[in-house]
C-alpha cells in the first residue's frame, strides 16, 4: 500500500478477502499465584470478518477485557497466554517477540479504552500524538503526518479541527476526547480495532454519538471490531454478532438479533430478563440468584450450574463445549442443547 | 405498596447551591478577574410523598448528586428550604446509599460493627446483646446471613457490599433513603437483585426514596415520579408513566431517544449533536437552547419557568405554547438538526 498521494483518503479500504481478520483459537489466560494457577479464561475461540463488529458481553470478572488485552498483547504480568493461538490476517501473532508485537499494535490493531483521559498523554497536544503515531507506523514525513492528523480529526467529527489540533487533551470534553482516541486508534488504518468499554465513562447522549461514529467508521473502512462492554443495549445497537462470556468461557455466540430475541443458554436468558425494560414496568425484575464463582472456586462441570434453573445431574459432572444449537444460528455451551441435562442422556 | 399520605414527606422549595470557584483574592485584584460562581443547583422545587419514589435523572454535572448531598445535609444550601413533613415518630431519619460500595464501607471494620455503628451512636438498642440481635435481623433482611457479620467488606462482592450499605442505612430505622446511583457500579444481574430488594423493603416498611440515576430504564422500574435536570435546573417533572409515554421537554425526549434499547436492536438512532455546556458559563435564556431542535429567538433571550400541565406534569419549555412545534413530532423528525 502506498501512502504518498496526499489527495487520497487517509483510509484505503483493505482488499476484500473471505478470510477472517482475526482468528482466536482456544485461548487460555492464566495468572500464576502463590496458591496455584488461576485460569481466567479458557477455550475462548471466535473469528471476526472484515467490517464486522463482534460484541463481547459479560459481567465483571467474566474475562472479556482479558480476552481483548490478550489480542492486543498487553496482558499485565503475571497474566500470560498459556495456550491457544491468535491469528491476524492469517499470521500467528501471539508468539511474536514483544518488539514485533509493538509494530503490530497501532499499525494493524487499534485500541480504544474506557477512560479517554488516561489513554492520551496529558503533556502533548492531540495533534502531536496523532502525528507521532502516523509517522511511526506509516513512515511519512512530519508535515504529511500532521495533514493526515487533521483529516482524521475532521473525520471523527471534531468541530474546528484546524484549531483543535494544537490543543491539549484536558481542553477537550469527555466525548470529544473519546473521538480523539478513536482517531488515534484508526490513525494507521488498522484491520482490527479492540474497543474495551468505549462508552462506559460517557453520558448517555454522548454515548449515542460515539457508538454511531464507531459504527460508521468501521463500515466505511472495512475495519473489524471487537467491542467489549457490559451494556447489552450498546451491543444491541452496534454489534453484528455477540459473544456472551461467563466465568472465563464463551457460553453463547451468534447473530445479535437471535441472541437478544431467542437466547438459548440459561445464563443469557437470565441476563436478558434482568435488564429493566423501557417499554413497560414490571413489578419485579427477574434475577439470577447468587453470583459468578470466583476464579479459585470454580465448580466442576458447567460453571453456571449452581445458579442454573435448568441444571441436571450431568451439568455438575461434565463441562459442555460450545456447539451449534440445532435449528438455530447460534452456538451455546449447554447440555440442554446437546442431548439433555440428565446423566443417562449423556455419552 | 402502602397508600401515600396526604401530606408530602419532603418539600423542597427554591433550593439553590452555588459554589464559589473564584480565583484567590490576590489574583482577582492583580488580574482584574471577577468572582466566579458555579450554580450547581438553582431554583429547584419538588416534593416527595410518603412511601413513594422520586427519581432525579440527568447527565453528569447537572446537579443531581448535589441535591442528594443537600438532602442529607452534607452540603449547605445557598438559599431555599428543605422541609421534612411531620408525622414521623420522633426524629425522622434520613440515610444515604452511595454509588461505590467499595469506598463507602470502612475496610478495617467487621460488617457487624459497620451495621451496629448507627445503632450505638443513636442509642437505639441499649445493650450489646440486643444490638447484635438487631444486626443479625438486618443482615437477614437484606439477604445475607448473620455469620457474614464476622467478615470484612473485602470478602464480599459489589452487590453484597451494596446490601451491607442498605442494612447500615436501615439500622437507623430510617424512613427516607437518598440513593445516589446505587446500582451504577454493579453488573446487570446483580443490579436486578438490588433493585428487587429495594422495592421489597419499600413495600414492607413504607420507605420513601429519592433515587438518583442516569439510567432511564432503572428509573422507569423504580419510580413513581421522575424529575429531569439539566444544568442545575429542573426541566420536567411528571409521573413516571406520563413522562415515559409522553415526554414534553425536548431534553427529556433526547434522553429517551438516546438510550440504547435492547428491545429495538440495530435501531438507527439520530444522535443529537452537541454536549452539555459548562455549568460555570451556562448559555443565556433556556440553557438547553444550543442543542434544542425547537429553539427560537425567545429561548435565547428568556428563561422558561416550570409550568403545570393538565396531567400534573411540570415542564419548563416555551414550546408548550407553540402548537406547531410540539404536535407529537418525535425529536429526530425536526429538520436542521
Amino acid at each position: 500500500m502506498t501512502y504518498h498521494d496526499p489527495s487520497a483518503s487517509v483510509f484505503a479500504p483493505p482488499p476484500s478477502t473471505d478470510r477472517a481478520v482475526l482468528e482466536v483459537r482456544d485461548v487460555r489466560v492464566e495468572f500464576p499465584t502463590r496458591r496455584g494457577t488461576l485460569v481466567a479464561t479458557d477455550g475462548v475461540s471466535f473469528d471476526i470478518a472484515p467490517g464486522e463488529i463482534l460484541g463481547m458481553v459479560g459481567e465483571s470478572g467474566a474475562g472479556k477485557s482479558l480476552t481483548g488485552m490478550a489480542i492486543i498483547g498487553l496482558l499485565d504480568p503475571p497474566g500470560r497466554l498459556a495456550a491457544g493461538e491468535i491469528r491476524l490476517e492469517g499470521t500467528r501473532i501471539d508468539d511474536l517477540p514483544p518488539r514485533k508485537r509493538q509494530l503490530i499494535r497501532g499499525r494493524k490493531i487499534g485500541a480504544i479504552f474506557q477512560d479517554p483521559l488516561t489513554s492520551l498523554h496529558p503533556l502533548f497536544t492531540v495533534g502531536a500524538q496523532l502525528t507521532e503515531t502516523i509517522c511511526f507506523h506509516l513512515g511519512v514525513s512530519a508535515k504529511e503526518g500532521r495533514m493526515r492528523a487533521l483529516t482524521l480529526l475532521k473525520e471523527v467529527g471534531i468541530p474546528a479541527a484546524d484549531e483543535r489540533v494544537d490543543h491539549y487533551p484536558h481542553q477537550f470534553s469527555g466525548g470529544m476526547r473519546q473521538r480523539v482516541v478513536i482517531a488515534l486508534a484508526l490513525a494507521a488504518n488498522p484491520c482490527l480495532v479492540v474497543a474495551d468499554e468505549p462508552t462506559t465513562a460517557l453520558d448517555v447522549s454522548i454515548q449515542a454519538q460515539i457508538t454511531a461514529l464507531l459504527k460508521r467508521l468501521c463500515r466505511e473502512h472495512g475495519t473489524a471490531v471487537l467491542l467489549v462492554t457490559h451494556d447489552m443495549g450498546v451491543i444491541a445497537e452496534t454489534a453484528d454478532r455477540v459473544a456472551v462470556m461467563y466465568a472465563g468461557r464463551i457460553v453463547e455466540i451468534g447473530p445479535v438479533l437471535d441472541i437478544i430475541r431467542n437466547p438459548r443458554h440459561p445464563y443469557t436468558r437470565g441476563l436478558m430478563r434482568s435488564i429493566p425494560g423501557l417499554r413497560q414496568r414490571a413489578e419485579r425484575l427477574s434475577q439470577i440468584e447468587g453470583a459468578m464463582p470466583r476464579l479459585h472456586a470454580m465448580p466442576d462441570g458447567c460453571a453456571f450450574h449452581p445458579r442454573c434453573p435448568d441444571a441436571g445431574p450431568r451439568c455438575g459432572i461434565a463441562r459442555p463445549d460450545l456447539a451449534p444449537v440445532s435449528g438455530a444460528t447460534t452456538s451455546a455451551a449447554c447440555w440442554l442443547h446437546q442431548g439433555g441435562v440428565s446423566h443417562a442422556a449423556g455419552r | 405498596m402502602l397508600p401515600a399520605g396526604d401530606r408530602p414527606l419532603l418539600v423542597v422549595k427554591d433550593l439553590a447551591c452555588w459554589f464559589d470557584i473564584s480565583a484567590p483574592l490576590l489574583n482577582r485584584v492583580l488580574e482584574g478577574r471577577s468572582r466566579l460562581l458555579l450554580k450547581a443547583v438553582d431554583g429547584v422545587s419538588f416534593s416527595v410523598d410518603r412511601s413513594r419514589t422520586l427519581s432525579i435523572v440527568g447527565e453528569s454535572g447537572c446537579g443531581k448528586s448535589t441535591i442528594a448531598r443537600l438532602l442529607v445535609g452534607l452540603n449547605r444550601p445557598t438559599s431555599g428550604s428543605i422541609v421534612f413533613g411531620e408525622g414521623a415518630q420522633g426524629a425522622l431519619r434520613i440515610q444515604m446509599i452511595f454509588q461505590d460500595p467499595y469506598a463507602s464501607l470502612n475496610p478495617r471494620w467487621r460488617v457487624s460493627d459497620i451495621i451496629a455503628e448507627p445503632i450505638r451512636t443513636l442509642k437505639l438498642r441499649l445493650d450489646a446483646a440486643s444490638t447484635q440481635k438487631r444486626v443479625d435481623e438486618l443482615l437477614l433482611l437484606v439477604g445475607l446471613s448473620p455469620a457474614d457479620g464476622r467478615k470484612f467488606p473485602h470478602e464480599f462482592s459489589g452487590g453484597q457490599r451494596q446490601r451491607i450499605s442498605i442494612a447500615r442505612a436501615l439500622a437507623t430505622e430510617a424512613e427516607f433513603l437518598v440513593c445516589d446511583e446505587p446500582t451504577s457500579a454493579l453488573d446487570v444481574s446483580v443490579q436486578a437483585q438490588i433493585l428487587n430488594l429495594m422495592r421489597e423493603l419499600q413495600s414492607e416498611f413504607g420507605l420513601t426514596y429519592v433515587f438518583i440515576s442516569h439510567n432511564l430504564s432503572v428509573v422507569r422500574h423504580m419510580s413513581d415520579r421522575v424529575a429531569v435536570m439539566y444544568l442545575g435546573r429542573l426541566v420536567e417533572e411528571a409521573d413516571a408513566e406520563t413522562l415515559f409515554a409522553n415526554p414534553r421537554h425536548p431534553y427529556t425526549r433526547l434522553l429517551l431517544e438516546t438510550i440504547p434499547d435492547v428491545e429495538a436492536p440495530n435501531r438507527q438512532r439520530q444522535p443529537l449533536g452537541g454536549e452539555v455546556p459548562s455549568p460555570i458559563d451556562p448559555p443565556p435564556g433556556c440553557t438547553f437552547h444550543p442543542r434544542c431542535p425547537l429553539a427560537r429567538d425567545k429561548c435565547r433571550a428568556e428563561r422558561p419557568e416550570l409550568r403545570e400541565t393538565a396531567d400534573g406534569a411540570r415542564v419548563a419549555c416555551f414550546a408548550l405554547d407553540w402548537a406547531d412545534a410540539l404536535a407529537g413530532r418525535p425529536v429526530e423528525a425536526v429538520p436542521g438538526t
